[in-house]
């Protein structure tokens, strides 16, 4: 593999954070260089959040720009609209099937769009996931973006082994064992 | 021993001074900074402090370099406004131990009120600035920057953007070395600034800075990369990543030190190469002296001055072409918001309901500015929420600001907030001033501060009583209120606001997210009970959607049980009951 631009998106508070610090990691132990740009402060209040992460020989900028992304991994379906644009032609979406509502369309200033899945498959390959009913399954929502990982580690490349290995190494400890199983049912058996 | 690593900037700005052998670090946080002395209070070798704000903490680093030992002082751009009355004289006395400020500036404004450029600030101090590019370069040039201060007797300011202190790269870690400890000898003509000493002192000023210009070109910091000669490219920071990435083959001038310019260096390159630009996020600061010395660049003729750079950016500007496929989706916005649970949602909703203004501060309060609280009229800087409240009531007399209140969060008003309350003490205000007190800092990922108990490096320690602080000062009123008792808010603000007296209500509950909070209770709607009215949905709580059929439904994951809904429901549907 010569190297991806990969961009995990979602809504403040989903752990996209964590969920690009394990593709970084899974990339570095892999002996590629890697960079990653995260998103704090103000910006994570429940706002749209995006990070970048960006493996290969060598990398020079720290972010993926619009037509330059490989994989799209969104947490939420509008978020995955919203940053659909970033990918390459041949750019793959990996969304999650959750609705959060922004506060703009809570006070009705604005419509949550209609049929987004439809909408993207129609210009993009989409992989659907349901992250949601995974983690529940599991009985732990907060495992749901290892589920969402799982999915679309499948089409970053490396192996099984080498994503249980840095999911478990750098997720909370108490949580590794769950956090694997959300992993590998995402992944496919 | 080298361990390769992925690191965030600031994670290896932190071990830089770790590996330099700093002794003593303090700091105010503030977003793109706050990660620095996070990263630096897990080395047990290192003391790491948070100070009230960022001119204390300066003071402090000040303090520990007289004595003789490295020390540390970590901020954001604008917190240099607030360390700049020390900054500019410690320019002058020069340091004992090597002193490093690590400034983060914030192109882009991803979390912060302006976009002023500290590299401005370090020429009128006349304060060296290094500016690394990514991770490791962040690790080398911190552990440099001490080197510099201690052989040219002057503080050194490390300047990261937001892009590089929030990015991950590779860092090729090092043991730590620690210098041996300067003895410390009394030296009044060096450390006392009074006017007959600072006179010989801003000889050496001068000298050192010119003794730095002419030594600047031959700095390890600086790399000439030269490849096709028909371009070139001057860069720093991060910009030289996106130069890299859009121009691959161009020639390029890489600069590490920017105060003062290598002059001499960039006047070879120039030769070099057929065309010449200049690329740097915001001010042209590389740009105008680079004219000055008479060299022919073109710079922000072709880039703007705002927000970040990006290679696609450069491409666009240079080439008019970029790499973009598909047009972007019109969707609706998704800006930031108050999480469920949050204290502040309870306070402005009050506030909202009595439709009084607030001028407010610096936190995530400010969020209450937009839709649906709108409360928020005013935020300028840390602690101006009191002092503009006060010269308005001076401006227009207390008529004017009877519908008004200052706000301002915990954190805040240690930081300067409290100066502002003692100005309405001694200039006889009768203004109301609502303390947001959540128990920390939240803005910043939740640090303690000094009305907390617990100091950076997780120890116990005395907490301020904000209450008793505001008596002691002589505020006449001080009422303590829990922030979600909605009633006992709405009377005390109705009473303060139209009397004649200086009052503070301090309105307490923990920030949602704080560490260690439990939410055993969920609130839930009773349908057969809802009146459609969207009372509840007016505080635009997170959690609370409106159904279709006009009824309302709570996230049950999101809930945090703060019952803000439940006391705006006149019809009892939507009860409290306990998480299962």
């Amino acid at each position: 593999m010569k190297g991806m631009n990969i961009m995990v998106v979602g809504v403040g508070g989903q752990g996209t954070l964590l969920t690009s610090r394990i593709i970084g990691k899974t990339a570095l132990s892999a002996g590629y260089d890697v960079k990653l740009s995260e998103v704090h402060g103000m910006a994570q209040r429940g706002g749209s959040v995006v990070t970048f992460i960006r493996f290969g020989k060598e990398v020079a900028e720290p972010v993926v720009e619009a037509g330059d992304a490989d994989i799209l991994i969104s947490f939420e379906r509008l978020e995955a609209l919203r940053y659909a644009h970033y990918l390459k032609k041949d750019g793959m979406i990996v969304v999650n099937d959750s609705r959060i509502d922004p506060m703009t369309v809570v006070t009705g200033a604005e419509k949550y769009p209609e049929n987004i899945i439809e909408r993207l498959k129609q210009k993009h390959n989409v992989h659907v996931i349901d992250g949601g009913s995974i983690a529940a399954e599991l009985g732990n929502s907060r495992v749901l973006n290892s589920a969402v990982l799982g999915a679309a580690a499948k089409f970053i490349g490396f192996s099984r082994e080498e994503w249980v290995k840095t999911v478990e190494s750098t997720v909370p400890p108490k949580t590794a064992e769950t956090n694997i199983k959300a992993f590998n049912k995402g992944f496919g058996e | 021993m080298k361990e390769k690593l992925l690191m965030l900037g600031n994670q290896a700005i932190a071990r830089g001074a770790f590996e330099a052998g700093v002794k003593v670090s303090s700091a105010y946080p503030g977003t793109p900074s706050t990660e620095i002395s996070e990263f630096l209070a897990k080395y047990p070798e290192v003391y790491a402090e948070w100070a009230p704000n960022e001119k204390v903490a300066l003071e402090v680093a000040i303090g520990a370099s007289f004595s003789g030992v490295r020390s540390l002082c970590c901020m954001k751009h604008v917190g240099l406004n607030v360390a700049s009355d020390p900054l500019y004289t410690f320019a002058y006395t020069g340091v004992n131990g090597g002193s490093v400020i690590v400034v983060a500036d914030d192109p882009g404004l991803a979390s912060s009120q302006n976009e002023q450029d500290t590299r401005m600030i370090a020429r009128s101090a006349h304060v060296p600035l290094l500016e690394p590019s990514d991770s490791e370069e962040a690790r080398v040039f911190t552990k440099y920057a001490f080197e510099l201060s201690e052989k040219y007797d002057t503080p050194v300011i490390l300047r990261t953007t937001t892009k590089l202190s929030h990015s991950q790269s590779v860092v090729n870690t090092e043991e730590r070395v620690v210098p041996p400890d300067k003895t410390y000898e009394r030296d009044v003509k060096k450390y006392v600034m009074m006017p007959a000493s600072a006179i010989g002192r801003h000889v050496a000023v001068e000298e050192r800075e010119k003794r730095l210009s002419k030594d600047a070109s031959s700095l390890p910091v600086n790399r000439e990369e030269l490849r096709d000669n028909e371009i070139g490219f001057i860069t720093s920071g991060v910009p030289y990543q996106y130069v890299r990435e859009a121009f691959p083959q161009a020639s390029v001038l890489k600069l590490g030190i920017i105060n003062p310019l290598p002059i001499k260096l960039i006047e070879d390159f120039a030769a070099k190469v057929k065309k010449l630009y200049v690329v740097e996020e915001l001010e042209p600061v590389m740009e105008e002296q680079i004219r000055a010395a008479g060299i022919k660049v073109l710079g922000k003729e072709l880039f703007t001055r705002q927000g970040e750079y990006s290679a696609n950016l450069l491409k666009k500007a240079i080439n008019g072409a970029d790499d973009e496929v598909f047009a972007p989706e019109k969707v609706p916005a998704r800006p930031p918001i108050l999480c469920s649970g949050c204290p502040h949602r309870s306070v402005f909703s009050v506030l909202n309901k009595l439709k009084i203004h607030a001028a407010g501060d610096i936190g995530c309060y400010t969020l209450g500015a937009v839709s649906p609280l709108s409360v928020i009229d005013t935020t300028v800087c840390m602690g101006a929420s009191i002092s503009v409240l006060h010269g308005m009531e001076k401006a227009k007399g207390k008529e004017f600001i009877k519908n008004w209140v200052a706000v301002i969060g915990d954190s805040t008003f240690l930081h300067t907030g409290v100066n502002s309350l003692i100005n309405m003490v001694y200039n006889k205000s009768a203004a109301t001033v609502i303390i947001l007190d959540n128990r920390t800092t939240g803005m910043t990922g939740h640090q303690d501060h000094a009305a907390t108990g617990k100091t950076l490096k997780g120890e116990e320690t005395y907490a301020i009583d904000l209450h008793n602080l505001c008596l002691s000062i002589g505020v006449p009123r001080v009422f303590t209120v829990n922030a979600f008792d909605v009633d006992a808010l709405e009377s005390k603000i109705k009473e303060s606001v139209s009397g004649d007296v200086l009052t503070v209500i301090i309105a307490r509950a923990p920030c949602a997210l704080l560490k260690g909070q439990k939410f055993p209770y969920v609130c839930v709607s009773i349908k057969d009970k809802c009146k459609k009215c969207g009372m509840c949905l007016k505080p635009g709580c997170p959690a609370i959607t409106a159904c279709d059929d006009g009824t309302i439904s709570i996230n049950q994951t999101m809930c945090n049980g703060c019952g803000l809904c439940m006391s705006r429901c006149k019809f009892g549907a939507i009860e409290k009951v306990e998480r299962v």
